[in-house]
Order: structure tokens, then C-alpha cells, then sequence
């Protein structure tokens, strides 16, 4: 329909875009709500062992180092993929888009062994308050990145069908965005879950 | 369009996450080596774990960016205010209840 | 108890057959006439993927009203369960379900999709804009809180209804306590409706910070925007919250965790915890709109601008940031301690300042004004008085030792109806009133309308002021009969009248709808009312895309201003060129992708996994099929503007 019209409005398009940033702004507070109300849920029941194990018997250094220092490196690389697309590089963001999409899996890996192993030695949801907070917290952590990898992958097809245009590179941001706040929370499960619990 | 809007370097890029790897790595190596009493350690590393989430804010996230008035940063504060009220406010109210029963 | 064993469908009550038959015997009248009036084309392409705010709004309008109807209906079994004593026209079961299915009806499926009508219907058109700022997603706010209230409705005939309380404190709603799927619904159903609240919450924030017509500042802007806006900023906060609560609850109850549970080392009260810190907030959220309505129309039938504008916007402000600091007096008698109890109590009672202030702003603004008694005029009367009461019974609430004394009394019951009632609900009636010309092109009957207005507010008085003194005399709330001896039998005969009262007055605006849509006033000016904000600017009801030329703002009461200064729509032949519109396309997405949250939940519900992940997978494909999309909007042409423009009567 009105072709010819599409020029007139420019400028409305340019606002739709800011728009579009301030909402999914608004959108990670309310996110941050979510992720603070599971905060508060575990910081209260993290003493609500019932007699069983505790988390300094339950984490294991190794693994959730090498989760953090992942995830930290996929946020830098989704950074290096927005950078690109500035550049206007269409190689070189799918291939950023690529690396971080594989460190996303690996650490979705990680996170799925390391439930797996804690749930062979009886640890496991039902267990007690502590680990149904633990699991909740966590796991609602580990959606969320699933759930962001999911979506990467679908912005990179796009990016292969149309290129580099005002509509993928508004998708990259926002995406990108999100992957930032993930790093952002994992820091803070990082602190509190982890290193608190095996002090 | 947009184009004059400052996305970053690659020197910003990599400054925030030499930051960020410092940043995970000293409050890792003060939990292993206990090198503080049990109170001190936590507010030590609660107080990293904020300072890192400020670089990201700024080195990876750019929430300078944007056209004023900046809404976004004013959903942010009013956002940390009521995590902080959430979170706080729990414990607060729940560990009194604990201590009745 | 055994709930499991009596099946998938209700059975056993002569109530719920009834609804069953009725319920059938709609269905059937529905896909009869639509067959037979070809019409189901109409209803998609018109209703079902539409995203034009003002019919969103109007979806949003009639399901809160029939959701009134069933909220009511339930009010008045109750009451004409407790009318006497001894009683067994309800049993103890029945009657739990009932006032579960009423409170969480009432509050998220009535006051809340009613509040977001209005929304829809008034603010883009208030601040000047063509549509809100994410129309899609607007699209899918409504459908996803349709499907979830539908699901929330279908407990009643299939499963079984919940029966923990509106607010559904565990351990009671936990497996062991709620072991049916009652409870399932009551999380899904709310849940998914929950999303859509917090998407609405989003998009007017970003709508009213970003969509303002050119010039409008936001201190010019008009005061029903700007308590959306604060109810907004409440909703982010709030809503989040609420989601969390269930879906941890679901956690418990599917999972086997132990998160709110009595054993295993889980914490209930967290549960009350944390579902006030929404519940309270919400309060807030649906009476904020409802001071906005007030202000609007307290301005406009005084003819005057609005006492005090500054410090009303101040006093919004402030109620919705401190009301998310008040949420433990919903439960001070938990024990949480003296210092924790003293702080909330002060916060709550903090809040009373803001909201005297506005209602003394309200007061001086009609002083020595020229006041017209139309309908929206005369619920905004009303509610002052309604509203004082139920604020002074709230603040004797506040002190906490008192507090010890009325807590899960008929004195609270009484206080709270007094608010919610004579509060919100008189304000999105009055606001029903004062749009509805906007919104359909004619008024509402005055005659019958009276009638409404003072059976409504008569029987107000006559059921929940003597419920004060059942209060004091020792009556607690959900009881479901009680003996001659403790002597309340007069007061709860009264009660009752005055619940049938209210509904009577329901069934006059019912009739008075029905006569005025063939008999109405109609509205050819456009400004019925002669009205202050833009939405007066042009005519009702309005063009899909609102305005032709966008307005361009100079003052606070914007209309008014362009009519005594002869600027603007008020001048009809200085009309511009008209350039082509851009608007967003219709899309089925949000219907469809709701239906399938709607089936993700039915399965969940009863546990039946496969249902529940193929519906999540539909939700998944939907959203990828929409973030495929590339052409999800369109220029109108000038041609059709004018056209359009010239049908409504407005000289090209
Ligand atoms: C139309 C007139 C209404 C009448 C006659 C009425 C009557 C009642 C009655 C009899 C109860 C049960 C008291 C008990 O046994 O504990 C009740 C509870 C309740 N009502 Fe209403 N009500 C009305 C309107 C409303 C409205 C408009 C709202 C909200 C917007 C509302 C919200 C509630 C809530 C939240 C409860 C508590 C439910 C619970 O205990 O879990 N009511 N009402
Ligand atoms: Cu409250």
C-alpha cells in the first residue's frame, strides 16, 4: 500500500525505534523485579537445610568459576558483534553472534551437568527449602538464557535473509541488551549463591 | 540515521572486560583464601559484585546512550530502589518472624 | 478434599448444572448467529486481530462488565447465604469457592480490565496520538487477560472452582491443603492474564512518555494521563512480583518443591510476604485511575481548571512510589516485630496526606464553580463522602495494635468494599459515563440512569455500614452461617437487602445500555460535554486514525484553550494539507498466541504435560513467526482521510 509514501515518515520510523529500546528498557526492571523477588525467597530459606546438605557441600568451585568466566566472555563478544554491525560488517557480526551463541551452549551445558551431578548425590528440588530456592533461582536464570540463545539464532537467520538494515539492527541491540542483563544477574548468583554459599 | 550516536569502541569493549575479569577474579580468590572475617568478606564482595554491574552498565550496555530525557536510567534507579526494598525488606521482615517461632 | 475423584466435570449441584445448560445454550446461540449472519469474517478481521486501541478498549469494557455480572452474582449468593442464621442454602465448601471466586474476580478480572478500557479508550486520544506505542502488543495485553479469565471462569463447570481466598495463602493452597485442580486455575488463570497487566503497564509508560502530541509538556499534561502514568510505574513494579508468587507457587505444587510449604523446610509466610507486596500496590493501582476520572470531571462540569494541578500531580506521584512501602500492614499480626510493624504502620498511614490533599483540591475546585449535575458529576459526589469514610476506617486499620482488634473482620470487610466500591468503582463508572459519547457516538439515558445511581449508592450504605458494627460485635469474615445466639441476624437481613439493592441498580444500567443505544442522545458535536482535553477536539466516535493533523499543544486544558483562543481543530477552515497516516497493520498473532497459553494452561492445570508443552511450543512459534515479520504497518492515503473525514461530517 503507498509506496510512494514510505519516505514522508521517516522520521516517525527513527522514533518508533527509540520507542522500542525504552520499552525493552522497562522491561529488564521489571526482570530485575523477578529476579529480585527469587533473590529474596532464597536469601531467606538458604538456612532451610532441614538437616541436609548445606552449599559449601553442594557447589563445586570449579564448575560455577568456569560458568561465570563464559558467560562473562559471551556478553564481550555479543559487545564485538554490536560493534561490527556499526562497522557495517556483515561477516564478522554473524561470526561474533556465532562464538557467543556457542559460549551460551556450553554454558547451558555446564549448568545442566552440574544440576545433574547435584541431583545424583540427593540433592535435588524436592529436597528442601534451601534447594527449591536454590533450583528456582538458578534454573529461572538458565531459562532465561536458553531462552535468549533461542532467539539469537533466530535474529541471526534474519540477518542472513536482509542483511543489515534498520529493523535487524534494532534486533541485535535489543537482543544484545539481554544477553548483557543475564551477565548482569549471573554476577549477583555468582556472589550470592555461590560465593556466599561456599564461605 | 542514528549514525552520530556514540555505540562504543572496541578500546571500551575491551576495558570493560579486562574490568569484569578482574572484577570475578578478586572476590574468587578472597572467598578461597579467607582472607577476611565472615561479615567483612560478604560486604567486600556484595560491594565488587555492585561495581561490576555499574562497568557493564556503562562499558557494555551504554545506558549513557539515548535521547534526553533519559527515562531509561530513571526506570533503573527507581528499579535498584525497589530491588533493594524487596530483597532488604524480606530478610528484614522474616528474620524477625523466625526468631519468634 | 477428594476432589480428584469427583471428575472433570462438576457435578452434584443444581446451581452448576444451570450453568452448565446456560452456558451451552449461549455457545450455540452465538455460532448460530454468526453463521447465519455471515459474520465470522466480520468478527475476525474486525475484532479478533484488530489492534486499534479504541476497539481494545471496547473489548476490554464489555468482558469487565460481564465479569461484574458473575463477580455479583456471587456477592449475592453469599449474602443470601448469611442473610439469616442457620442457613443451608451453601455448604462450608460451596461457600469457600465462592468467596475465592469472588474477590479474585473482582479485582483482576472486573476492576482490572475495566480500568485498562479506559485506558485504551482515552489516552492516545487525550495526549493527541494516533495509537499507543506498541499496538501489537496491546492487541496481545487483551487477549492474554480474555484467555486467562476464561480459564480462570471455566473452574466453575469443569474441575472445580478454587477455594482458598482471593490472595490463596499456602499452606491451604498447597497440594496437601488444595489437592484438586481448583487451585491450578486460579494460578494459570491469573497468571496469564498477569503477563498481559504487565505488558499494558509498559506500553502506556512508553505511550505517555513518548506519544504526546507536539508541544504537550508533561506538566500540561491532563490528569487522568497522568494518573495512568503513575499506575503504570506502580504495574512494573508490582506486577513482576505477582508472577513470581505464583510461578513459585505452581513450583511447589507441581514440583514437589518446598518453597512455601509447613514441612521440608519451607516458609509460608514468605508466601504472604510476598503476594502483598503485590496486593498492596495494586490497590493503588486500580484507585489512582479512578482519582484521575475524578479530576477530569470535577474540572469540566465546575467549568473550571483544576485546583492545585501541581500538587496533585505530586500526591499521584507520591502514592505511587510509597505505596510499595506499605504491604506488611495486610499482615501485622504474623508477629513480625515491633520495629518492623511500627515503620509500616507509619508509611501507611503516611499515605492518607497525599490523599487528603487531593480530595480538598477537589473540594476547592468546585467551590463557586458552575456546576452541572450530569451522571459522571453525580457518582464524583458520591464518591467523596464513600471515600472519606472507607480512608478514616483504613487509617483506624493502620495502627497496629489496633489492628490486632478488626483484623479478618466484618470491619474489614466493610472498610475495604467502602474503598473499592465507593473508590473504583463509582470512578470507572463515572468515567463509563463521561466517555461513553467518545466512545459510541450518543449518551447515556438520564432518567434511568438516576434510577442506577441512587439504588447503587442506597443500597451501598444499607449493606456495608451495618457490616462495621457485625465487626465490633465480634463477626468474622468468611463464615459461612452462624447461630441466633450471637445476635447479628438483623444487621445481616439488612446487609443483604442492600446487596440486592446494588444489584437491582446493576440491572437499571444494564436496561439503561440497551434503551440509549436506540433511544440515546446522539453526539454530532463531537464535544458533549463541553470539554477540556483533546479528546473533545474531534468527533466521536472517533476515525480509526484519530486525528487527521495532529494537534499542536500550547497550554495545560489543551481544547479548552484552542476554543477560547480560537487555534487549531477549534478553527475549521484552517485545516492543512493532509499528509498519508502511518499505522500498524492487524495481525491474528496475539489471538492465537494467547489461545495457546490458554491451552498450555488448561494442561498444566491438570497436570496433563503433553497438552501443557504443546501449547508452550505454539507459544513459541507465534513468537518467532512474529519476529520474522517485516511489514507490520501501512500509510493510510490522503484520499481516504478525507473521505473518512468528510463522513464523519468534519468540513474538507
Ligand atoms: C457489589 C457488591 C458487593 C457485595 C455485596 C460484596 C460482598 C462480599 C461478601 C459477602 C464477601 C465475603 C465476606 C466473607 O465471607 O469473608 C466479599 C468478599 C470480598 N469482596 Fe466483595 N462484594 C461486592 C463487591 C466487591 C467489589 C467491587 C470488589 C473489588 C473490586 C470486591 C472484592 C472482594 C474481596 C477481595 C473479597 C475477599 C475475598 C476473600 O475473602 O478471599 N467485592 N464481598
Ligand atoms: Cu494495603
Amino acid at each position: 500500500m503507498a509506496q510512494s509514501a514510505i519516505s514522508v515518515d521517516a522520521h516517525h520510523e527513527h522514533q518508533h525505534d527509540t520507542f522500542k529500546l525504552l520499552g525493552f528498557w522497562i522491561f529488564l526492571v521489571t526482570d530485575c523485579i523477578i529476579f529480585a523477588c527469587l533473590f529474596a525467597v532464597y536469601a531467606v530459606l538458604r538456612t532451610h537445610t532441614d538437616g541436609d546438605l548445606t552449599g559449601r557441600e553442594l557447589f563445586e568451585v570449579k564448575g560455577f568459576t568456569a560458568e561465570t568466566f563464559i558467560l562473562l566472555a559471551s556478553s564481550f563478544t555479543s559487545g564485538l558483534a554490536s560493534l561490527a554491525m556499526h562497522k557495517g560488517s556483515k561477516k564478522q557480526l554473524l561470526g561474533w553472534l556465532a562464538v557467543t551463541v556457542l559460549l551460551g551452549l556450553s554454558f547451558v551445558g555446564l549448568e545442566i551437568t552440574e544440576f545433574a551431578n547435584m541431583a545424583s548425590e540427593g540433592a535435588k528440588i524436592t529436597t528442601n527449602g534451601f534447594l527449591s530456592s536454590f533450583f528456582t533461582l538458578v534454573g529461572t536464570h538458565g531459562l532465561h538464557v536458553s531462552f535468549g540463545l533461542i532467539w539469537m539464532i533466530g535474529v541471526m537467520v534474519q540477518i542472513g535473509r536482509h542483511d543489515i538494515d534498520s529493523l535487524t539492527k534494532e534486533k541485535v541491540t535489543i537482543v544484545g541488551l539481554y544477553w548483557h542483563f543475564l551477565d548482569v544477574v549471573w554476577i549477583f548468583i555468582f556472589t550470592v549463591v555461590y560465593l556466599l554459599g561456599v564461605m | 540515521m542514528g549514525s552520530h550516536e556514540n555505540h562504543g569502541s572496541a578500546k571500551t569493549y575491551i576495558l570493560g572486560f579486562l574490568f569484569s575479569l578482574l572484577l570475578t577474579a578478586i572476590p574468587l580468590w578472597l572467598v578461597i583464601q579467607h582472607v577476611m572475617n565472615k561479615t567483612a568478606l560478604t560486604v567486600s564482595i556484595l560491594l565488587i559484585a555492585v561495581l561490576q554491574l555499574i562497568i557493564q552498565f556503562f562499558f557494555f550496555m551504554h545506558i549513557r546512550e539515548g535521547e534526553k530525557p533519559r527515562f531509561h536510567v530513571m526506570a533503573l534507579v527507581l528499579g535498584a530502589v525497589m530491588v533493594f526494598t524487596i530483597v532488604a525488606g524480606s530478610i528484614w521482615i522474616m528474620t524477625f518472624n523466625s526468631q519468634v517461632h | 478434599m477428594g476432589e480428584k475423584a469427583k471428575g472433570f466435570f462438576v457435578t452434584g449441584d443444581p446451581l452448576i448444572y444451570g450453568a452448565d445448560v446456560s452456558i451451552i445454550i449461549t455457545l450455540l446461540g452465538i455460532l448460530i448467529f454468526l453463521t447465519y449472519f455471515k459474520k465470522w469474517g466480520w468478527l475476525w478481521r474486525e475484532w479478533l486481530t484488530t489492534v486499534d486501541h479504541k476497539k481494545i478498549g471496547i473489548m476490554y469494557l464489555v468482558s469487565s462488565l460481564l465479569m461484574l455480572f458473575r463477580g455479583g452474582v456471587d456477592a449475592l449468593l453469599m449474602r443470601m447465604q448469611l442473610a439469616m442464621p442457620n442457613t443451608h442454602f451453601l455448604q462450608s465448601q460451596h461457600y469457600n469457592e465462592i468467596f475465592t471466586t469472588h474477590g479474585t474476580i473482582m479485582i483482576l478480572f472486573m476492576a482490572m480490565p475495566f480500568m485498562f478500557a479506559l485506558f485504551n479508550i482515552v489516552i492516545p486520544l487525550q495526549i493527541g496520538a494516533r495509537d499507543v506505542a506498541y499496538p501489537f502488543l496491546n492487541a496481545m495485553s487483551f487477549w492474554l487477560f480474555f484467555f486467562g479469565a476464561l480459564l480462570f471462569n471455566l473452574s466453575f463447570v469443569i474441575g472445580g472452582s478454587p477455594d482458598a481466598g482471593w490472595l490463596s495463602y499456602p499452606p491451604l493452597s498447597e497440594l496437601a491443603g488444595s489437592p484438586g485442580p481448583g487451585q491450578n486455575f486460579y494460578i494459570w488463570g491469573i497468571q496469564i492474564s498477569g503477563i498481559g497487566s504487565l505488558a499494558t503497564g509498559i506500553n502506556f509508560l512508553v505511550t505517555i512518555l513518548k506519544m504526546r502530541a507536539p508541544g504537550m509538556k508533561l506538566m500540561q499534561m491532563p490528569l487522568f494521563t497522568w494518573s495512568v502514568l503513575s499506575s503504570c510505574i506502580t504495574i512494573i513494579f508490582a506486577f513482576p512480583v505477582l508472577t513470581v508468587t505464583l510461578a513459585l507457587l505452581f513450583v511447589d505444587r507441581f514440583f514437589g518443591a518446598h518453597i512455601f510449604t509447613a514441612t521440608g523446610g519451607g516458609n509460608p509466610m514468605m508466601y504472604v510476604n510476598l503476594i502483598w507486596m503485590w496486593g498492596h500496590p495494586e490497590v493503588y493501582i486500580v484507585v489512582l485511575p479512578a482519582f484521575g476520572i475524578y479530576s477530569e470531571i470535577v474540572s469540566t462540569f465546575s467549568k473550571k481548571k483544576i485546583f492545585g494541578y501541581k500538587s496533585m500531580v505530586f500526591s499521584m506521584m507520591i502514592i505511587s512510589v510509597l505505596g510499595y512501602f506499605t504491604w506488611v500492614h495486610h499482615f501485622f499480626t504474623m508477629g513480625a516485630g515491633a520495629d518492623v510493624n511500627t515503620f509500616f504502620a507509619i508509611t501507611t498511614m503516611a499515605i492518607g496526606i497525599p490523599t487528603g490533599v487531593k480530595i480538598f483540591n477537589w473540594l476547592f475546585t468546585m467551590f463557586r464553580g458552575r456546576i452541572t449535575m450530569t451522571q459522571p458529576m453525580l457518582w464524583t459526589l458520591a464518591f467523596i463522602p464513600c471515600f472519606l469514610v472507607g480512608g478514616a476506617t483504613g487509617v483506624m486499620l493502620a495502627a497496629a495494635p489496633a489492628d490486632y482488634q478488626y483484623h479478618n473482620s466484618y470491619f474489614l470487610i466493610a472498610h475495604f468494599h467502602q474503598t473499592l466500591i465507593g473508590g473504583v468503582v463509582f470512578g470507572y463508572l463515572a468515567g463509563l459515563y463521561y466517555w461513553w459519547p467518545k466512545m459510541f457516538g450518543f449518551k447515556l439515558n438520564d432518567r434511568i440512569g438516576k434510577w442506577a445511581f441512587w439504588t447503587w449508592n442506597i443500597g451501598f450504605y444499607v449493606c456495608f455500614m451495618p457490616q462495621y458494627a457485625l465487626g465490633f460485635m465480634g463477626m468474622t469474615r468468611r463464615v459461612y452461617t452462624y447461630g441466633w445466639d450471637m445476635g447479628w441476624a438483623p444487621y445481616n437481613m439488612v446487609s443483604t437487602v442492600g446487596a440486592f439493592l446494588m444489584g437491582i441498580g446493576f440491572v437499571f444500567q444494564v436496561w439503561q445500555i440497551l434503551y440509549s443505544i436506540k433511544h440515546g442522545e446522539r453526539d454530532l458535536t463531537g464535544d458533549p460535554w463541553n470539554g477540556r482535553t483533546l479528546e473533545w477536539s474531534i468527533l466521536s466516535p472517533a476515525p480509526h486514525y484519530n486525528f487527521a493533523h495532529l494537534p499542536a499543544v500550547k497550554s495545560d486544558d489543551a481544547w479548552w484553550d484552542m476554543k477560547n483562543h480560537r487555534y487549531g481543530a477549534a478553527v475549521q477552515d484552517n485545516i492543512k494539507e493532509y499528509t498519508p497516516i502511518h499505522m500498524p497493520k492487524n495481525s491474528g498473532i496475539p489471538f492465537l498466541m494467547s489461545a495457546c497459553w490458554f491451552v498450555a494452561g488448561f494442561g498444566l492445570t491438570f497436570e496433563w504435560i503433553w497438552m501443557g508443552v504443546a501449547g508452550l511450543a505454539g507459544v513459541g512459534i507465534c513468537l518467532l513467526a512474529r519476529s520474522f515479520q517485516r511489514n507490520t504497518d501501512y500509510y493510510i492515503p490522503v484520499d481516504e482521510i478525507k473521505r473518512t473525514e468528510a463522513s464523519l461530517g468534519r468540513v474538507v
